[in-house]
Order: structure tokens, then C-alpha cells, then sequence
């Protein structure tokens, strides 16, 4: 039976992932013309100083995708190359690999999503018991307009609220980037607090938007759980109330919480592009906006790969782990 | 057990789910209380061990248990109640168990949370002897509920019920959406361990068949009120109500199969209630008086407590 | 008019639906009177000069290419709330039908939208909105912008509307209705369709909302109708030419409280259409 749910929830991620693969490729080719062929000769007929490497990576295109050759053709070296993710080059900053400019990014990404999705899921999800609690004091129900208003708001506007207030106006905390223009990146401990006071806003913009949404999603799934058969008898058993609270209430209303932090994990890499376009933050979303600016679309393909391979690992994770947390699942679903 | 005298309205915020109802239970005694869905009979049993919750609210009344009015309790004083003398065992249709804890894990939390925290192979060992006593083999204590059929959740509904040696069971349909056969097994495991107790019993439930073979004494719920109460013999040749008397002419008996005959008219909503005894539009008998003034319940014959102007 | 006052009065006690309503007015009314008295066609860049802060002749500012902000508001904001409604309705319209079908039918056809939709769902929605503007060719007016919000605006709707069939579905007057001889799509029409109205009003603004958020984040990056006023293509220009950081307060604040009004407006009015189609939920705020 393990066996069998295993396969299935590895034959969905290649699902996945082939079908982005294939929408990546066939997407620029319905518009009739060879998107990526015309700004490639459009870049090389204005000249300048990436002429060099523009004519290599023509040739190295039409080798590989020449429309003289029948598309499935073309659709096998293709599949080929992204299988070991082999991207091409970058068009605007030839001679760098896109593998090697994504590679650079995806750590400043990570760190910043990554903390400020665990931090916001476990402020929030607290946040959401309490305000669930029967024995929570009365101005905790305060709380809930501000958390609604927050949620509804894009990470991004916010972000732009918070960067004029507390960088513009205030001058508190560093506006733009990842680190001080010039300063010099190593594991220092002036360069380490640098990187810090400069996340300090983008993260600050997604804690406040997303705590909301933990909050509100934890509260409704506690109220839920609160009115089930189960917590009605163990009452009637006589537990105490934060017996009832904690392993009967919070115990289950966490596992759709849970699948939901799984999710927002995997889509770590493309969570927040907005909020680094509007920081300037040298994260895989900034170098999105510059490819999609500079037509750069072996990049922009790059990326989309790659965020949706990370969405499908992180799926796969969940979907092995899960049984763990919720011992019905395995028989549930096979 | 001496005198369990239960007394008390409960207003669900303008409806009134069990009004001025009345009883009292001896040890050892098994008291049935039947009545249509929505006649206030799972409030009752929720109301005696004050889970009533909001908007509900039990507004007046006592629950005397060997001397102590519950309603008069703390609310911590209380919570030891439940289960050390008064137990649930809740309606077998629902899911009563926590899916994601194991079996025994939620017997063990309920020995902790009443002061009771014995070593880890004491609890063990509780474990084992409570699934015994209800026929369960000792590898349900390492199960999740999802892997019970639901004849086995039930029994270890009712092993949780007992871990304390309750002086009082209160059993909410505890076999509806049980099929016959597991029905009769649960319910001879209940007869069992009350037997072995020596607790009483409230069954709460619509099964006139099943009250007849399980209860010493039966009272009869009508829209919020205790309208009959008598031992169960004489409520199924004599019956003194003639709401009771509908009920039992409605069973389907071995003579005239297939003529089920159904109660004209319909239960009165809670919160419209005719003036006078809710009974009336629908009572064969009615007079004047059942319309003006609601008849109390008191003694009509020896142990037959009736609500009714007629008798 | 006794309905009418029954309306109000229980508004009174929906709060967030009140709330969301008189959001959603107050912006309809800016942009109604906005179109009356104010010439859009100033929304054009060079008709202003550059970079004024708010003053009487122009209430909101001027931007870089010289657009009066304000004719650019009132200009845009129906342009926006144009990308929103197109997609939500095609999401919500195209959705719902899948929905229907394949909790009415269940079968293959179920197993293949749903196994579609959890797919769909699970895909980063912005990055495949990215790859089907950058492969479409540029230049794209409103409307196109709208139906490549709208090619992924049905999933969501689908998977709602397929649950709540599905649990009506077990009620017992679809199994009356079918027993009296009515088909499936007349089932559909007269007996389920009036039972999800409230879910279905609460999906589509729901929907109306993301597929705004969706086209302001495609056009904030660039991907958006570079020649139309729309709040998105505002901001993107704000962005384009750091008006934050010039101290050009003007130029950004004004699409952003509009949006800010458009969201929560939106999504005051999911919370209180969500109360009336799920009671439950009620007591608990």
C-alpha cells in the first residue's frame, strides 16, 4: 500500500514537471514566430558589446532547436537539455550560464522567504489558536479586524507603504538592495548585519501579510475542529480545558495548517518576486524582472523551470511525510 | 446511590429545550428516556453534566448527586466530575474518538487529567484491563479509531466511560447507526460493566424495543418536557399518558406486520409552543383545560408519574 | 421597499459585507463623478507638464511623462476593475461549468478535472502567467490582458464549486429530483444552481480579486498594456523611474490607496458573502 501511494505521488511530480517543461517550450512557439530567435537577431543587429557572445549562442540555438529540423525533434533536445537542466546562456550578461545566475540568486531567496514563511507561520498559527481559545482575554478579538485588513493587502504594497515610512521618511533602515553598493560580500560580521538591515523591511512586509493569513486559516480550522463529535466527549471525559485545547484541538486543526506551510515552502522561490522587484532584493524575483525587461528568455525559462522542479520536490516531501502527521492519510487516499 | 433528583429548565436562548423536568434515579438502577428528535432528550443528558453551550444556558434547577447539587459546583469541581462519577458514553453514529491519537493515548489522558498519574506501565496495564472488560483484544490500545469497525469504537467509547468507575452512565443513543447484531453486543457489554459497577444507567434514545429490553424504568420526553415516568412494564401495558399511548400503538408489533401507524400532527416547534400542554393539538382527548393550563407531573399511581389533566 | 429595508437591516448586521460595499461604492462613485468632471484624455502622457506635486490645477500631481495623476486614476482604476471582472466572470463562468459537470457526472470525467485542476493549483500561478505574456506578442491591449489572467482563473472556481455540488448532492431533494424524472442539466439548473447562488456571488468576487492581483503583479513587471493607464502599469512606471526614492510621494500613493480601497473593498465583501453562504461561520466572529 506504501508502495503504491509512493508511486503515485512520484508519477505526479514528473507529471508536473513535464507539463512545465512542455508549456515552456511550446508557449513562445504558438505566437507563430521564434520569439527567442527574433530577439536573439535583434539584440545581435543592434550591436554593442555583446555582439560576440550573441552570435555563439545563435549558433548554438539553431543547432539545437534549427527550424529547419521537425519540432518533435527540436521538443526531444529539449526535454534532453532541461532534464539536466541545461539552460543555455544568459542573452543579456553572455557569457554567464542562466544555471550560474540562478544559482547566485536562489540563496538570498531562500534565506529571506524561507525565514519570514516559518517566521509568519508560527506567529500566525499561535495567534490563530489563541483567538480560538475559549479562555483567551477579550482584546485578542481586537486583533482580528487589523490581521483581516493585512491579509487582503498584496506583500508588495505594503512593501512599498513600509519602505517610504520607516526608509524614506525615517531613514531607519537601509531602502534598496541586498547589501550596501560596494561593500564587500564575505562571511564578516559587518557584511552579515549589512545583508540583515537590509532584509529587515522586505521581510517585515511579508510577516505582516502573511501572519494575517496563518491566523485567519488557524482560527477557522480551530473553530471547526471545536464543534467536532471528539472534543464534545473529551470534555465529557473530564479533561482539562487546555488538555482539550492543546491535544485535541490544536493537535488536529494544525494538519491542514501544516500542508499549507509545505506549500508556501515549495513556493519559496516564487513567493515574493514582487516584493524583491520593489526592494531591489538580489533574489531570484529581481533577476525575473531583469530577464523579463531584457527579453532574456533563456533565463526567464530558467527560472520558471526551476521554481516549478522546487514547487514539485516540496510536494513530494509533504506527500511522503504526511502519513507521519496524520496516521488516517495512507489509507485515506491508496 | 441514594436520591439522584434532577430538576431544572434550560432556555436555549428564547427556546426552551427541557422545561421543568424532574426525576430521580436509585443505584443501580437503569432509567430509559425516550422521545422524538428534537424533544429535548440529548439536551438532558448534556445538561446533567453542564455541557450545555451557548447560546444555551441551564437557567434553573438542581442535580443532586450523593448530596451535592453539580449545578451549585465550580466549574474546575465540576470537570472532576465528569467521568470520576458521572460518565458519557457518547451516540455511536458520531466520531467521538480523536482520529489522530491512538486508542490508548486518549484513556490514558483522561486517567491524567483526574489526578491520576500512575507510572507508564501502571497506565499500560489500565489500558489492557479496561479494553478487556469491554471485549476488546489488547492490540486496540496501539490503534488509531480509523482502523475500529464501529461497533469497537463504541466499546472503546464505553471502556473510556468506565476507567473511572463512574457512579452514573449516561448512554446518548450509544448503538444508533449500529447495525442489529452489533447493536445487541454493545449493548450487553453496557449491561455488563454496569452490572460489574454497580452504576446506574440513563439511556437516552428512540428505540422502544431496545428501552424494553434494556431499562427498568422509562420516561417519555415531549418537546422539552418529562411527560411520563414509570417502570418500563407498566408504560407497555398501561400506559399513562396519551402521548405514551400513541407511542407504543405506533410500534410495529408481531400480529399486525407492516401497519406501522405513525402519530398524527407534528412535533410543535420549540420555540412556538401551543399554550397549556404541548401535547394538545395532536391529543385524541383534549379538553378545555389542556389548552389553558399546563398540567405538572405527579404520582398517579404507585412509581407512575404522569403529565396529564386526565388522569 | 420592505425588502428593500429588510436588505438594510440585516447589512447592519453584517458588518464586513457593509463594509465591503461602501468600499466598493465609494471607489464607483470616484470614478463616476471622476469621468464627469475630469478629462481623461489627460491621462495621455504630455498633456502636463512633469513631475508636479498636487496642486489646484492638478489635484493628485503630474507624473514623469507629464499624465495628470488624476485623470490618470479615473481613467484607469475602470480599466483595472475591467481586467478583474472579464477574467473573474470567464474564471468563474468556466469554472462552475467544469465544476457542475464533474461532481454531477463524477466518473472519468470527474477523475480528469480534478486530477487538472490539482495540477493547475499547485503550479506558481504568476510565473505561468510570465511565460504566456512574454510568448504572447507585446503591445497587449485591456482585453487581452484579461483572458491570460482568465486561462488560470477558472481553477479555483472549479474546485469550490465541485465540493459544494458534490455535498449538495447527497441532500436529499436532488435525489427527488431525480427520481421525478429530471435530467441531469435541469437538476443542475433548477434544483443546484439556487442553493450555491451565495457561493457562487462569494467565488466570483473571490475570483474578481485574485485576477486583479494577478494582472497589477504581471503589470508591475513589465508584462502589463504598456500603453493604457491602469493602476498596475502606474505603479510599474513608479518602479520604472524611483519615484520612491526621488521623494515623488504623489505619483505612487494615489494607485496605491485605490488599490488598497479595491482589495479590502473586495475582500470585505468575500468575508460577507461567505457568512451568508456558510451561517455557520457566523456566530464565530
Amino acid at each position: 500500500m506504501r508502495a503504491d501511494y509512493l508511486a503515485r505521488r512520484v508519477g505526479v511530480f514528473v507529471l508536473i514537471v513535464w507539463l512545465a517543461a512542455t508549456l515552456n517550450f511550446f508557449l513562445p512557439r504558438l505566437s507563430g514566430q521564434d520569439p527567442v530567435r527574433a530577439t536573439l537577431l535583434q539584440q545581435a543587429s543592434l550591436g554593442g558589446h555583446v555582439q560576440t557572445g550573441l552570435e555563439a549562442m545563435v549558433k548554438e540555438y539553431e543547432r539545437r532547436f534549427g527550424l529547419d529540423r521537425p519540432l518533435w525533434k527540436q521538443y526531444v533536445t529539449y526535454l534532453r537539455d532541461v532534464s539536466r537542466f541545461d539552460f543555455n546562456y544568459s542573452i543579456s550578461s553572455y557569457p554567464r550560464t542562466v544555471n550560474s545566475i540562478i544559482a547566485e540568486a536562489i540563496p538570498w531567496t531562500v534565506g529571506l522567504l524561507g525565514i519570514t514563511t516559518v517566521l509568519s507561520f508560527t506567529i500566525g498559527t499561535l495567534l490563530g489558536a489563541l483567538l480560538a481559545w475559549p479562555g483567551a482575554p477579550r482584546w485578542m478579538r481586537l486583533l482580528m479586524p487589523p490581521l483581516w485588513a493585512l491579509h487582503a493587502i498584496p506583500f508588495f504594497l505594503l512593501g512599498l507603504i513600509l519602505m517610504y515610512l520607516l526608509a524614506f521618511r525615517m531613514q531607519l533602515l537601509p531602502m534598496f538592495g541586498g547589501y550596501t553598493a560596494g561593500a564587500f560580500p564575505g562571511l564578516t560580521l559587518t557584511f552579515v548585519g549589512d545583508v540583515i538591515a537590509h532584509s529587515i523591511l522586505p521581510a517585515l512586509s511579508i510577516v505582516l501579510v502573511a501572519t494575517g493569513g496563518w491566523a485567519l486559516g488557524m482560527r477557522g480550522m480551530m473553530v471547526t475542529t471545536q464543534g467536532e463529535d471528539y472534543v464534545t466527549f473529551a470534555e465529557a471525559k473530564g479533561l482539562r480545558r487546555l488538555t482539550i485545547f492543546l491535544r485535541y484541538c490544536v493537535r488536529n486543526a494544525i494538519l491542514p495548517q501544516t500542508t499549507a506551510l509545505a506549500l508556501a515552502l515549495g513556493n519559496i522561490l516564487s513567493g515574493a518576486v514582487l516584493v524583491e522587484v520593489i526592494f531591489g532584493y538580489p533574489g531570484v524575483g529581481t533577476i525575473l524582472f531583469h530577464a523579463i525587461r531584457e527579453n532574456d528568455h533563456f533565463l526567464i525559462q530558467g527560472i520558471v523551470f526551476t521554481v516549478i522542479v522546487a514547487l514539485g520536490v516540496a510536494t513530494l516531501i509533504l506527500d511522503v511525510l504526511y502519513p507521519l502527521l496524520d496516521p488516517r492519510i495512507s489509507y485515506r487516499r491508496t | 446511590m441514594r436520591n439522584l433528583l434532577v430538576h431544572y429548565g434550560t432556555p436555549l436562548g428564547a427556546v426552551t429545550a427541557a422545561d421543568s423536568v424532574s426525576f430521580s434515579l436509585r443505584a443501580g438502577e437503569r432509567l430509559g428516556v425516550v422521545g422524538e428528535s428534537g424533544s429535548g432528550k440529548s439536551t438532558l443528558a448534556l445538561a446533567i453534566l453542564r455541557m450545555i453551550k451557548p447560546p444555551g444556558r441551564i437557567d434553573a434547577g438542581e442535580v443532586w448527586l450523593d448530596g451535592v447539587n453539580l449545578l451549585a459546583l465550580s466549574d474546575e469541581a465540576m470537570r472532576q466530575v465528569r467521568l470520576a462519577r458521572i460518565a458519557l458514553i457518547p451516540q455511536g453514529s458520531m466520531n467521538s474518538l480523536n482520529p489522530v491519537m491512538r486508542i490508548k493515548d486518549q484513556i490514558a489522558d483522561a486517567l491524567r487529567d483526574h489526578g491520576l498519574a500512575p507510572s507508564r506501565r501502571q497506565v499500560e496495564e489500565r489500558v489492557r484491563e479496561l479494553l478487556e472488560s469491554v471485549g476488546l483484544r489488547p492490540e486496540v490500545a496501539d490503534m488509531f479509531p480509523h482502523e475500529l469497525s464501529g461497533g469497537m469504537k463504541q466499546r472503546a467509547c464505553i471502556a473510556i466511560a468506565i476507567s473511572l468507575r463512574p457512579r452514573v452512565i449516561i448512554a446518548d443513543e450509544p448503538t444508533s447507526a449500529l447495525d442489529v447484531v452489533v447493536q445487541k453486543q454493545v449493548m450487553e457489554t453496557l449491561a455488563r460493566v454496569q452490572k460489574d459497577l454497580g452504576a446506574s444507567v440513563i439511556l437516552v434514545g428512540h428505540d422502544m424495543g431496545l428501552m424494553a429490553q434494556f431499562v427498568d424504568r422509562l420516561g417519555v420526553m415531549y418537546a422539552g418536557r418529562l411527560i411520563e415516568v414509570s417502570p418500563v412494564r407498566d408504560i407497555f401495558t398501561q400506559p399513562l399518558h396519551p402521548y405514551t399511548e400513541m407511542l407504543i400503538a405506533s410500534l410495529p408489533s408481531l400480529e399486525q406486520k407492516g401497519t406501522f401507524r405513525g402519530i398524527p400532527g407534528l412535533i410543535p416547534l420549540l420555540r412556538d409552543l401551543p399554550p397549556g400542554c404541548a401535547f394538545h393539538p395532536r391529543c385524541p382527548h383534549a379538553v378545555d383545560r389542556c389548552r389553558a393550563e399546563e398540567p405538572r407531573l405527579r404520582e398517579i399511581r404507585p412509581a407512575g408519574w404522569a403529565a396529564c389533566h386526565l388522569r | 421597499m420592505r425588502s428593500a429595508t429588510a436588505a438594510l437591516h440585516y447589512v447592519r448586521r453584517n458588518i464586513s459585507l457593509a463594509v465591503g460595499i461602501v468600499l466598493l461604492l465609494a471607489l464607483a462613485l470616484f470614478v463616476g463623478i471622476g469621468h464627469l468632471v475630469v478629462d481623461t484624455g489627460k491621462s495621455r502622457p504630455l498633456s502636463a507638464p512633469a513631475v508636479r506635486p498636487p496642486s489646484a490645477e492638478h489635484p493628485f500631481g503630474t507624473d514623469r511623462q507629464g499624465r495628470d495623476l488624476l485623470a490618470t486614476m479615473v481613467a484607469g482604476t475602470p480599466l483595472t476593475l475591467r481586467i478583474g471582472f472579464i477574467a473573474g466572470f470567464l474564471g468563474v463562468g468556466i469554472g462552475s461549468l467544469l465544476g457542475f459537470v464533474s461532481a454531477y457526472y463524477r466518473g472519468t470525467v470527474d477523475t480528469v478535472i480534478r486530477g487538472v485542476v490539482d495540477i493547475g493549483l499547485t503550479v506558481p500561478g504568476l510565473l505561468v502567467l510570465i511565460i504566456i505574456a512574454v510568448s504572447v506578442k507585446k503591445g497587449l491591449t485591456v482585453d487581452q490582458m484579461a483572458i491570460i489572467v482568465a486561462s488560470l482563473a477558472w481553477l479555483n472556481p472549479a474546485r469550490t464549486i465541485r465540493a459544494q455540488v458534490l455535498s449538495l448532492r447527497e441532500r436529499g431533494y436532488v435525489e427527488v429530483a431525480r427520481l421525478s424524472g429530471m435530467s441531469g442539466p435541469e437538476i443542475i439548473v433548477k434544483e443546484l444552481m439556487p442553493n450555491l447562488l451565495p457561493y457562487l456571488a462569494a467565488t466570483l468576487v473571490n475570483a474578481v480579486s485574485s485576477a486583479i492581483l494577478a494582472s497589477v503583479g504581471l503589470e508591475v513587471l513589465g508584462l502589463g498594456p504598456i500603453d493604457s493607464p491602469t493602476l498596475g502599469m502606474t505603479l510599474y512606471w513608479v518602479n520604472f523611474n524611483a519615484a520612491l526614492i526621488n521623494g515623488w510621494w504623489w505619483w505612487w500613493s494615489a494607485p496605491l490607496a485605490i488599490i488598497l480601497v479595491v482589495f479590502l473593498g473586495l475582500f470585505f465583501l468575500t468575508v460577507g458573502l461567505d457568512e451568508i453562504a456558510n451561517p455557520r461561520l457566523r456566530r464565530a466572529v
